[in-house]
């Protein structure tokens, strides 16, 4: 068996094995998956291209799919297994086989963070150019983390967060790691595309993906300054208002309203099922989650993204996006006393009435 | 009436005023004639007499200043009758000016060595109450014995000398050093050494008796001990103990190049004081680190295992304990794997009654029970029977229930026997989308002399899942609303979802699911295991060796 170490792979043979695991996850073929990238593998493309080029392109279109409601949940759940069983397979090959030769680092999912495949990816990405990697997997409670950190003394946690909404528990394990003197370097799509957040948030730096991530490794990352008396507050000053806490704290009380509000305002909620108006529940607990989220980081862009993304999404699915644009308006009408959630919820609103990609059905029925 | 001139009396009024005054006084003219001292004056300046300059006999910065102020130059400080000040012999004194308008001046004198000492006294104080506030923060953020000893290493580079190493104690000859010299990066390494060829070396490493610090001779210091940014340019060593709560702590040597002044006894004396905080961080970090890999150890046959593929059947298995930072509690679950594919594997999943660590123990307990009655899982009311007594038997007063599955791999699928023990029953997910629950019950165990159970039969083909779980899945409370229970509704509607989902997939998918529901509300502990029918046989390395080239 030949396995070549050439840093410039074939694009082409990379394009085959990228289709081919995809038709593979499509299918929820398993070994046809696994046949794909272990071919491309002996083809000669290298096991870091295998996961950069092959592995996470696939796992992107796994999720875009998804939000088109062209993958059910149930192929997105297996698309991923089978993601991650390829990938254990993969730290098996001789090709993926590596001496660590740098520091020891931890890799680490946001507690309430499920997505874990890019930090998986990112990982396997580390070990392969020779770094003894822990990976602690999805959702992992920052108490943990610390104790991990306390143990093993790591020269850089690599904090990975997905959804937009687990900032406000990254910044708290951001804060106890360069507490406890670990580095922390952030990644993931919660972060934005540009890593604003985990500036704000206090990482010592951000990365885009994986070989990003392991140059700055390879540069070294600053130690935090351990006679730094640093409180979290200070790199959050907003949060002295206490729209964020006092949202985050009342968000059952604020949907349970909202809900009551919306089946007044919007007719064809009287007619839902149970388990339409249990989704509805859901819909706006997690506009609720988004707004404190936005209050969090102080951002407007995320909360309006996140609500074309919503409309996207609800689009997709046939239901009426003037439910959106109404939630936001009960909400606005709650929340009187939060000058920065309403001017959030406003500019939001206004982002979402003027789209001609929302169509708002003549009787309001949703499909 | 000549009114230019000060009448004789006045200068002789106020020379008799200051004459005797307590403080020493010189009077001189414009040009820096000496015209007159009283005797406090002549007492400190001998050599000043009348009618000398002076700028010749007096201290040249009270000349200079009599100078300044004659000309009209302003101080320092800007004004030109400010108060100038400097050394007369062993003390300092501030000299304040006061000028008649002929151009003569009186300079008072007033002796200020005191509280200048005291001042300086009081900075340096405060520099180093700093210095130890910092150092104190920096030691106690981190419990990891490594990084402590950085952070000393580093602290003592840049507060004390110009370079520090800390050797610590070790086994046998080999010691983990850490060195910084400057504001370098930290070096870390092992030395294998002969700690009596260091004088004061091997006394300080056994911490008892308790041994001053000392100063050695730089040539003495053997080559392992100094940096090689400092080699040939030492110029003095100080071997410091860090005293450490009971156990030697090992030992800090202070290096200063030869160009900067050596230590003195004070600042070796503050050295002791950093040494103390010093040595209290890295005993506690030690400790924490011993505790810690008791508790791994322990811990170890209490956590959850990883389960895997057995035998053509798929197991996955998902855990969370209820409180935040625990990994173990009072659910549990074990796949006892068959001896070959034609033996059962033996899934168990159950709930103690309680939370923590020591509901955690009893699982331990009935896991080795299940265990040792493993040859008996082909009768499953059998071996529930035998574990009731055991638990009825043992001192503790806690009960449990469970569920039982044995599962094999048929040609076409699995085959279960599925038991619950007083447990929720067990949720089958069929290709379709259909759920459907497990007929069985039966007696939780722990508690009465006679328990019963009917034990299902389940026959699952591929891409259809069983699942156990606990009831903290079932009963955690949350959701949109806040106070819901995530019920069983819930449970079988996500299951639904999952049909032809790998296990892995399905025990994650409702462990999020379930975690979601929580959100960052209290929950109870939660168990999920998955037992499917895989679509082909597991993924290894073996069989994926065996792949071969794919386009043939």
């Amino acid at each position: 068996m030949t396995v070549s170490t050439s840093l410039r792979p074939d694009q082409r043979l990379i394009r085959t094995c990228r289709e081919e695991l995809w038709s593979a996850l499509r299918d929820g073929d398993e070994h046809a998956a696994a046949t794909a990238v272990f071919a491309g593998l002996e083809d000669g493309v290298p096991a870091e291209a295998v996961l950069m080029e092959v592995i996470a392109p696939s796992q992107a279109r796994v999720g875009q799919e998804w939000a088109a409601n062209r993958m059910t949940v149930a192929q997105e759940h297996v698309a991923t297994a089978i993601n991650e069983r390829v990938i254990a397979a993969l730290a098996h090959h001789p090709a993926g086989r590596v001496e660590p030769r740098h520091a020891r680092v931890a890799v680490a999912c946001v507690e309430g963070e499920w997505h874990a495949l890019p930090a998986r990816l990112l990982s396997e990405v580390l070990r392969l150019r020779g770094w003894r990697v822990d990976f602690l997997g999805a959702h992992v409670p920052t108490p943990h983390l610390i104790a991990h950190l306390h143990r093993t003394g790591p020269e850089a946690v690599l904090l990975s967060a997905s959804i937009p909404t687990h900032l406000p528990t990254a910044h708290a394990a951001i804060t106890a790691c360069m507490a406890a003197g670990v580095p922390v370097l952030a990644g993931g799509a919660a972060f934005g595309a540009d890593g604003r957040y985990a500036r704000s948030l206090g990482a010592s730096d951000w990365a885009a993906d994986a070989a990003t991530v392991a140059e700055l490794l390879a540069a070294g990352l600053p130690r935090p300054d351990p006679t730094a008396m640093h409180h979290p507050i200070e790199d959050l000053p907003h949060l002295a208002d206490q729209e964020y806490t006092m949202i985050a704290q009342s968000r059952s009380r604020l949907v349970k309203e909202t809900l009551a509000e919306l089946e007044e305002r919007f007719l064809p909620m009287r007619e839902y099922s149970s388990r339409q108006r249990r989704h509805t529940a859901e819909d706006i607990a997690h506009v609720a989650d988004y707004l404190a989220t936005a209050l969090y980081v102080d951002d407007q862009e995320l909360f309006t993204a996140f609500i074309g993304w919503t409309a996207g999404i609800l689009t997709a699915r046939g239901v009426p996006a003037r439910s959106l644009a109404l939630t936001l308006d009960v909400l606005d009408s709650q929340l009187k006393d939060f000058p920065r959630a309403r001017a959030l919820l406003e500019r939001a609103g206004h982002g979402l009435r003027p789209d001609p990609h929302i169509p708002v059905p003549g009787n309001g029925k949703p499909a | 009436m000549d009114t230019s001139k000060t009448s004789p009396a006045g200068p002789r009024e106020l020379r008799a005023t200051w004459a005797s005054a307590p403080y020493p006084v010189v009077l001189a003219d414009r040009a820096g004639g000496v015209i007159e001292l009283n005797d406090a004056a002549s007492c400190i300046l001998p050599e000043v007499r009348p009618g000398d300059w002076l700028h010749e006999s007096a201290p040249n910065w009270l000349a200079d200043a009599h100078q300044r102020l004659s000309r009209g130059i302003p101080s320092q400080n800007g004004s030109s009758s400010a108060p100038a000040g400097g050394r007369i012999g062993e003390r300092v004194y501030e000299a304040h000016p006061t000028r008649d308008p002929d151009g003569d001046v009186v300079w008072w004198l007033v002796d200020d060595t005191d509280r200048r000492l005291a001042e300086e006294a009081l900075r340096s104080e405060r520099e180093r109450t700093a210095f130890l506030a910092e150092a104190s923060n920096a030691l106690l953020s981190s419990l990891n014995v490594d990084r402590c000893m950085e952070v000393t290493a580093q602290l003592a580079a840049t507060h004390l000398a110009d370079a520090a190493v800390i050797v610590a104690p070790g086994k046998g000859r080999r010691h983990p050093m850490t060195s910084c010299v400057g504001e370098n990066p930290v070096s870390r390494g092992t030395v294998e050494i002969d700690t009596s060829a260091m004088p004061g070396l091997s006394e300080a490493l056994q911490g008892f008796p308790p041994v001053p610090s000392r100063w050695i001779d730089p040539a003495s210091a053997p080559e392992w001990v100094i940096p090689e940014e400092m080699r040939g340019s030492v110029g003095s060593v100080v071997i410091t103990p860090l005293p450490g709560h009971g156990l030697p702590g090992g030992v800090l040597i202070l290096l200063r190049s030869a160009d900067h002044t050596a230590f003195t006894e004070d600042a070796e004396i503050f050295a002791r004081l950093f040494a103390a905080r010093a040595g209290a961080a890295l005993s506690a970090a030690r400790m924490y680190a011993e505790q810690s890999s008791i508790t791994t150890t322990l811990m170890r046959e209490l956590l959850p295992p990883s389960l895997h593929q057995v035998n053509g059947v798929e197991f996955a298995g998902g855990y969370r304990a209820s409180g935040q930072s625990e990994r173990v509690g009072g659910d549990f679950y074990d796949v006892h794997p068959g001896a070959d594919a034609d033996q059962e594997s033996l899934a168990v999943l159950g709930d103690v009654c309680g939370k923590g660590l020591e509901a955690a123990v009893l699982t331990g307990k009935i896991r080795n029970t299940l265990h040792a009655l493993l040859p008996l899982a082909d009768d499953h009311q059998r071996m529930l029977r035998l574990l009731n007594t055991a638990l009825l038997n043992s001192h503790h007063t806690r009960f449990a229930t469970l569920v039982l599955a044995s599962a094999v791999r048929l040609e076409r699928g699995v085959r279960l026997r599925v038991t619950s023990a007083g447990h929720p029953a067990p949720l089958v997910v069929r290709a379709d989308g259909t759920v459907e629950e497990a007929e069985t019950h039966g007696s939780l165990v722990g508690v009465l002399r006679d328990i019963k159970s009917a034990t299902a039969a389940i026959d699952l083909a591929v891409g259809e899942t069983c699942l156990l779980f606990t009831d903290g899945i079932t009963e955690a409370r949350g959701g949109p609303l806040g106070d819901e229970m995530f019920g069983e509704s819930r449970l079988r509607e996500a299951l639904g979802e999952c049909a032809g989902m790998p296990a892995e997939a399905v025990v994650e998918r409702v462990q999020m699911l379930a975690a979601q529901w929580v959100g960052r509300g209290r929950h109870d502990d939660m168990a999920v295991v998955a037992i499917t029918t895989p679509r082909g046989g597991p993924l290894t390395a073996m069989t994926l060796g065996s792949l071969g080239r794919r386009r043939a």
